[in-house]
C-alpha cells in the first residue's frame, strides 16, 4: 500500500468531515474562532492516532482471540472514553502549557464520532497496525484542515448582515456545503 | 407537562436535529434517500426508547459520579442489539447505512436525553420522551431524505419520476450540509411565528 496515496486520500479525497461525516458536531461547535479550532483540531489528533491504535491491538488480541467480535462497539467506546481521561490527567501532570490549551477539548472528544468511526473504519478495511496509524494521522489532520477553514470563514462571517433565520447553525451549514463542493475538486486526485 | 405535549415537544419545538442540531452526523451521511434516513431514524428511535426506559428505571442505582459511563454501555448495548437485528433482517439497509449504526453510540441526541431527562423522571414520562423524540428525529430524516431524493435523482423511496438525473449534487455531501441548512432555518422561522 502506498502511504503517500493513503495520507493524501484521507486528508483531502475523502475528508472525515466533508465527505464521510464524521465528527460534524465538534465541526459546527467549536469553529467560530481560529484559535479554539486550533486547539481542537490539536486534541483530536493526539486522541485519534493513540486510540486507533489501542483499539486495533484490543481487536486483534482480545477480540478475536476470545471469540467476541461482536462486543467491539461496547469495547471502543469503553477504551476511547477511558484514553480520554487517562490522557487528561496524563497531561495535567506533565505538561501544564499542552494542559491549558488542549485541556477544555478533550472531554468533548468522546463523543466525537470521527474518534470512534477512524477505529471502526480501520477494521473495516483491514489495515495493518502502521498502515491504522498512519491513517487515523492523517484522517485527524483532514479533520484539522477543514475545522480550521471553516473557523476562518465563520470569523468573516460575523462582520456579515446574515439573514435572522439563517443565522448561527445554518449559514455555517451552507458555508460547510460550498467547502464540501470545493473538495470535491480534489476527487480526480487518488 | 402533560403526557401529549411531552411526547409532540420532539417534533418541532425540541426537534434534536432541526432545533438543537444534535446528531448532524447521522443525519447528513444517510439521507441520500427516503428510505436510508427513515431506517436511521427508526434505529436510533429503538435505542432511544431502550436506554431511556432503562436508565430511569436504574437511576437511583446508578452512582452520579460515574453516571456517564453507565449510560453509555447502557447505550452501546443497545446498539449491539440493533446492529446485530439489522444485520441479520434487513442485510441491504444495513449495507447502506453501513458505519452510522454502530456510531448511534455517540449519537449526542441518545446520551443527551439520558442525562437531561431519562435520569430525573419516571419510567413511562421516559418512555414518551424517547418516542417523541426519536420520531421527531425520525420525521426530520424522513423528510430531508425525500427532499435530496427528489432533488437529487428524481425520485421518491426509490420511484423514479423522471427521466435522466436530477440534480446531482444533492445526493452527494455539498447538497446534505446545503439542505439540511435551510431546513433549520425554516424550522426556526416556524418557531418564531
Amino acid at each position: 500500500m502506498d502511504f503517500i496515496l493513503l495520507i493524501i486520500s484521507a486528508i483531502l479525497v475523502n475528508n472525515i468531515v466533508l465527505a464521510q461525516f464524521l465528527g460534524v458536531c465538534p465541526f459546527l461547535g467549536v469553529s467560530n474562532k481560529v484559535s479554539t479550532a486550533i486547539g481542537m483540531s490539536g486534541a483530536v489528533t493526539f486522541v485519534m492516532v493513540l486510540a486507533t491504535m489501542v483499539t486495533y491491538l484490543i481487536y486483534t488480541y482480545v477480540l478475536i482471540p476470545l471469540g467476541i467480535g461482536f462486543m467491539q462497539t461496547i469495547a471502543y467506546i469503553l477504551v476511547i472514553a477511558s484514553l480520554v481521561q487517562m490522557v487528561e490527567i496524563i497531561l495535567k501532570k506533565i505538561s501544564q502549557p499542552l494542559y491549558q490549551a488542549l485541556g477544555i477539548f478533550l472531554p468533548l472528544i468522546t463523543t466525537n464520532c470521527a474518534v470512534l468511526g477512524v477505529a471502526i473504519l480501520v477494521i473495516k478495511k483491514d489495515y495493518n497496525l502502521v498502515e491504522g496509524i498512519v491513517y487515523g494521522a492523517a484522517t485527524a489532520i483532514g479533520f484539522g484542515l477543514a475545522l480550521v477553514i471553516l473557523a476562518g470563514i465563520r470569523e468573516q462571517l460575523e462582520l456579515v448582515d446574515v439573514p435572522s433565520g439563517m443565522k448561527g447553525a445554518p449559514i455555517a451549514l451552507v458555508t460547510a456545503g460550498i467547502l464540501a463542493l470545493a473538495f470535491m475538486g480534489f476527487a480526480g486526485l487518488v | 407537562m402533560n403526557q401529549v405535549q411531552n411526547f409532540t415537544k420532539g417534533f418541532i419545538k425540541e426537534n434534536p436535529i432541526l432545533v438543537m442540531v444534535l446528531g448532524a452526523c447521522p443525519t447528513l451521511a444517510t439521507t441520500s434517500s427516503m428510505i436510508n434516513g427513515l431506517g436511521m431514524g427508526l434505529a436510533t428511535t429503538f435505542v432511544l426508547l431502550g436506554s431511556n426506559t432503562v436508565v430511569s428505571l436504574m437511576k437511583n442505582l446508578i452512582p452520579d459520579k460515574v453516571r456517564i459511563p453507565a449510560f453509555i454501555v447502557v447505550i452501546a448495548t443497545f446498539v449491539t442489539i440493533v446492529d446485530l437485528v439489522m444485520n441479520a433482517y434487513v442485510p441491504s439497509l444495513y449495507e447502506s447505512l453501513g458505519i452510522f449504526i454502530p456510531l448511534i453510540v455517540v449519537n449526542c441526541i441518545v446520551l443527551g436525553r439520558a442525562e437531561a431527562f431519562a435520569s430525573k423522571n419516571t419510567v413511562w414520562s421516559s418512555v414518551v420522551d424517547g418516542a417523541g423524540m426519536g420520531l421527531g428525529f425520525t420525521t426530520a430524516l424522513g423528510v430531508l431524505g425525500a427532499i435530496r431524493e427528489i432533488l437529487g435523482s428524481g425520485a421518491i423511496g426509490g420511484f423514479k419520476f423522471i427521466s435522466g438525473d436530477g440534480i446531482l449534487v444533492f445526493i452527494l455531501a455539498p447538497g446534505a450540509f446545503i439542505a439540511l441548512g435551510y431546513m433549520i432555518a425554516i424550522v426556526k422561522k416556524i418557531n418564531k411565528a
